[in-house]
C-alpha cells in the first residue's frame, strides 16, 4: 500500500462547477467584499481621528506647556547693606524681621544699577525704575528670608539668583516681542534691550524651573513664581486617601455581593443603585460633600480629607463594578475545587478568588484613581480652589486637614488669570497632571504583572 | 483487572456507609430527584449512570452538600453517612466536605504549585504539625492518585501546566490528601482521552481498597469496567440499583435495558 501523495495525480483541466468557477468573483459577492471593506474603512477612519486628535492634544499642550519647566533668573552681587535691614545692629531676626519686602527691594535694585553700572551695561534713556522693575516682586521675600535664617549675612556682599519678572522671562520665551511691548504697560522696549545685554554678560540665565514644582502659588503680580507644590501635594495627599478609602469598601462589598449576599429584590435594588450612582455627574457629589462632611460634620473646607471623601464616594461605584467583574470572572470551577476539600466560604475566596482576581480589582481601583485625580467640578465646590500659599503638615501631623489644592484645580485657576504667564503654567501644570496619570498606569501595568505571575 | 467479569468482583465489606431515603431535590419549582433511596457501601465503587439531566450529579452532589452553593436548591429527605444525618443542622458542610472528597468532572487544579495544590486541604484542616508532615501527605497523596512518579521533580510547577489525565489525577491526590472516607467523582474521565482514562480507572479501583467510591459516569462501559454496584436514574427517578453484573446482563426494569441496548438517552 503506498501513500496517496507519492505518486502525483494529474491536475484536471480547466471545468466550470454547476455555480461558475472559483477564480472569478461571482456578482452575490461582489456587494458583500465591498461592505465588508466599508466597514474596514469606518474602523480605521476611526483610529486615525483619535490618532490625531490625542496628537494634536499632546502637541498643543506640550508646545504651550513646557516653557513653564523653565525660568529666566538674574545672577548678581547683592550687598546686604545693614543700615537697611538692621538699623539697630541686634542681629536679631525677631527685630530684623520689622523690614519688609520693600527694603529688600530697594537692595536688590541698587545692587542691580550698582552691579550693571560697573560692568559697563546700560541701554540709553532707561531710568533705573525700570532697571529695577525688572526684577520679580518675588526676589525681595527670598532674600528677605534668607537673611531672616542667616543673620550672619547682614554687611556682607553675596550673589544672589532673582528671578526676573514674568514679561522679561515670556521675552526670552519668545511670548512677548518689541511689537506687544509698545502695547503694553508692565514692559518697556528698553527692557527688552537690555535684557539682550544680560544675556550676553551672562547675568541673565534661563535654567530647569524646580520652582515650578515645588513652590507654592503665586499672586497675579508675580506670575514668574508661582508653583504647583501645594497642588501636587494636595494631589498625593488626596490620592492615598481615596486608595485608603477606597479599596476596602470596594473589594469587601464587590465580595459580599458576588460571594455571599442571596439573589433577592433587595440585592437588585442594591446593585442597580450602584450601576446608577456611576452616573451620577461629579459636581453633584460635590454639593453632597459640601453639606455631608463641611456643614454637617464640620470638617475644615479646603483640606484634602474632604476632597478625598468626596473622590471616594465619586469613584466607589466605579471600582465596585471594576471589582464585581473581577470575581465574576474567577471561574466557578476553582470556588468547587476549594469548596469540595472543605475549604470554608471566606477561605475560598481568600485564598482562591481574591488572588485570581488581584490584577482585574488592581487595574479598576487605578482607573478609578486615575478619574479621581483628573476631577475638577466636586472639589471646587468644597473650596480647594482656594489661594494657598502654606505647604500642608505631613500626614503624621494632621496635614491632611490643613488647606491644600489639587492639581486640575491649578490648572483651572490658573487658566482663569488674565497673565499669558500663567496661561503657560496652567499647560505646564496639564502636563505634570499627565505625568502623574501615566505613574499610576505604570503602577497599575507593573501591579497587575507581578500578581499574575504569581499564579 | 479489567477482564475479569463484572459479576465476578467480589464486594470487601457489606456495611453500609451511606443511607439515602426518600431523597428529593429541587432547583427552584423545578423537582430533579424524586424519592431516592439508596444504600452505598464502604470500600465498593458504586457507579450513577443515566442520560443527561436524569439527576445522577445533582444526587452525587447532595452527599457532599455542594447543592448548598445553589441558593435555589432544596434538599429533603435523609441522607445518613455512618448513621449521622448529613443535612442536620449541627453539621458543618467544611468538616463534612472533609469526610466526603470530590472529583469534578473538568479537571480544576488550583492556579498554584503541584505541591500547594495537594497540600491546601491538609492545610486548611490543620492535619499537619509540620513541614515535613506535610510533605509525607503531600508526596503518600500523589502516590495514591499514581502521579508521583511524573511529578517528584518539578513539585514547585504550577499545576495547571500539567496535561488534562496528569490534572485530573492531581485533583484526585487533592481530594485524598484530606484522608476522606468517600470519594465523589463527577464524570471524572469526560474531558480524558482514552490513555489518561484507562489511567484514573485503574486508580479508582485502587481507591476501592481505602475509599467508598461513588463515581457518575456516561459511559456505560466505565461503569462496567469499575463499578462493583450500579444505580441507573432516570427522569430524576431512582429505576434500578444493584451488583453491577446485573444491571448489566440482566436488568429487571424495561427502562434500564433500553438504555443499556442503546434506545433512550
Amino acid at each position: 500500500m503506498t501513500d496517496i501523495g507519492s505518486t502525483p495525480a494529474e491536475l484536471p483541466g480547466k471545468a466550470h462547477g454547476r455555480n461558475g468557477s472559483l477564480l472569478a468573483e461571482s456578482p452575490l459577492m461582489k456587494p458583500r467584499n465591498a461592505a465588508e471593506f466599508r466597514f474596514r474603512i469606518y474602523g480605521l477612519t476611526a483610529i486615525v481621528v483619535t490618532l490625531l486628535t490625542l496628537a494634536i492634544t499632546l502637541f498643543t499642550i506640550v508646545r504651550d506647556g513646557a516653557p513653564a519647566f523653565f525660568q529666566a533668573q538674574l545672577t548678581y552681587q547683592v550687598f546686604v547693606d545693614a543700615a537697611v535691614v538692621d538699623k539697630n545692629g541686634t542681629a536679631d531676626p525677631v527685630e530684623m524681621a520689622k523690614v519688609t519686602t520693600i527694603g529688600y527691594a530697594r537692595l536688590l535694585g541698587n545692587s542691580l544699577i550698582a552691579y550693571l553700572d560697573e560692568k559697563g551695561i546700560a541701554v540709553e534713556g532707561m531710568t533705573p525704575k525700570e532697571i529695577t522693575d525688572m526684577i520679580s516682586k518675588d526676589a525681595p521675600a527670598r532674600l528677605r528670608d534668607r537673611v531672616l535664617a542667616d543673620p550672619s549675612l547682614v554687611g556682607q556682599t553675596i550673589t544672589v539668583n532673582a528671578l526676573v519678572g514674568g514679561r522679561i522671562d515670556g521675552y526670552l520665551k519668545g511670548r512677548v516681542t518689541r511689537e506687544s511691548s509698545v502695547n503694553d504697560s508692565n514692559v518697556t522696549p528698553r527692557q527688552l534691550d537690555m535684557a539682550d545685554k544680560m544675556v550676553e554678560a551672562g547675568i541673565l540665565r534661563s535654567g530647569f524651573n524646580w520652582r515650578f514644582l515645588t513652590a507654592p502659588d503665586a499672586s497675579d503680580l508675580r506670575p514668574e513664581a508661582a508653583g504647583l507644590g501645594i497642588a501636587l501635594m494636595g494631589t498625593l495627599y488626596m490620592m492615598v486617601l481615596v486608595l485608603i478609602f477606597t479599596l476596602p469598601i470596594a473589594v469587601a462589598a464587590s465580595i459580599y455581593l458576588e460571594e455571599f449576599a442571596p439573589k433577592n429584590w433587595f440585592t437588585d435594588l442594591i446593585e442597580v443603585n450602584i450601576s446608577n450612582l456611576a452616573a451620577v455627574p461629579s459636581i453633584v457629589y460635590g454639593i453632597l460633600g459640601l453639606a455631608a462632611f463641611i456643614n454637617f460634620a464640620g470638617l475644615p473646607s479646603s483640606a484634602p480629607i474632604v476632597g478625598a471623601l468626596v473622590l471616594s464616594l465619586m469613584t466607589l461605584p466605579t471600582v465596585i463594578i471594576a471589582t464585581r467583574s473581577a470575581i465574576r470572572a474567577v471561574p466557578p470551577s476553582i470556588r468547587d475545587a476549594a469548596l469540595g476539600v472543605g475549604a470554608s466560604k471566606m477561605q475560598t475566596v481568600l485564598h482562591h478568588v481574591l488572588p485570581l482576581a488581584a490584577p482585574g480589582i488592581l487595574t479598576g481601583t487605578i482607573l478609578g484613581l486615575a478619574s479621581a485625580l483628573g476631577e475638577t467640578g466636586p472639589l471646587l465646590l468644597i473650596g480647594m480652589v482656594a489661594f494657598v500659599t502654606n505647604y500642608p503638615a505631613s500626614p503624621l501631623d494632621g496635614g491632611f486637614m490643613d488647606p491644600a489644592t489639587a492639581l486640575p484645580v491649578q490648572v483651572y485657576s490658573w487658566a482663569s488669570r488674565s497673565d499669558p504667564a500663567f496661561i503657560e503654567r496652567s499647560s505646564g501644570a496639564i502636563i505634570v497632571l499627565l505625568i502623574f496619570l501615566v505613574c499610576m498606569n505604570i503602577i497599575a501595568i507593573l501591579l497587575r504583572r507581578r500578581f499574575e505571575r504569581r499564579w | 483487572m479489567y477482564d475479569v467479569p463484572a459479576n465476578k468482583q467480589s464486594v470487601d465489606q457489606t456495611n453500609q456507609k451511606i443511607t439515602a431515603r426518600n431523597v428529593q431535590v429541587f432547583y427552584g419549582e423545578k423537582q430533579a430527584l424524586r424519592d431516592v433511596s439508596v444504600d452505598i457501601e464502604d470500600r465498593t465503587v458504586t457507579a450513577f449512570i443515566g442520560p443527561s439531566g436524569c439527576g445522577k450529579s445533582t444526587f452525587l452532589r447532595c452527599l457532599n452538600r455542594m447543592n448548598d452553593t445553589v441558593s435555589i436548591a432544596r434538599v429533603e429527605g435523609d441522607i445518613l453517612i455512618d448513621g449521622e444525618d448529613i443535612y442536620d443542622k449541627r453539621v458543618d458542610p467544611v468538616q463534612l466536605r472533609a469526610k466526603v472528597g470530590m472529583v469534578f468532572q473538568k479537571p480544576n487544579p488550583f492556579p498554584k504549585s503541584i505541591y500547594d495544590n495537594v497540600a491546601y486541604g491538609p492545610k486548611i484542616h490543620g492535619l499537619t504539625r509540620s513541614k515535613s508532615e506535610l510533605d509525607g501527605i503531600v508526596e503518600e497523596s500523589l502516590k495514591r492518585a499514581a502521579l508521583w512518579n511524573e511529578v517528584k521533580d518539578r513539585l514547585q510547577e504550577p499545576g495547571t501546566g500539567l496535561s488534562g489525565g496528569q490534572q485530573q489525577r492531581l485533583c484526585i491526590a487533592r481530594a485524598v490528601a484530606t484522608s476522606p472516607e468517600v470519594l465523589l467523582m463527577d464524570e471524572p474521565c469526560s474531558a480524558l482521552d482514552p490513555i489518561a482514562t484507562a489511567q484514573v480507572e485503574e486508580l479508582i479501583d485502587d481507591l476501592r481498597q481505602n475509599y467508598s467510591v461513588v463515581i457518575v459516569t456516561h459511559s456505560m462501559q466505565q461503569a462496567a469496567r469499575v463499578s462493583q454496584k450500579t444505580a441507573f436514574f432516570h427522569l430524576g427517578n431512582l429505576v434500578e440499583y444493584g451488583e453491577t453484573g446485573t444491571i448489566f446482563t440482566n436488568p429487571q426494569d424495561p427502562r434500564t435495558e433500553s438504555y443499556i441496548t442503546g434506545r433512550i438517552g
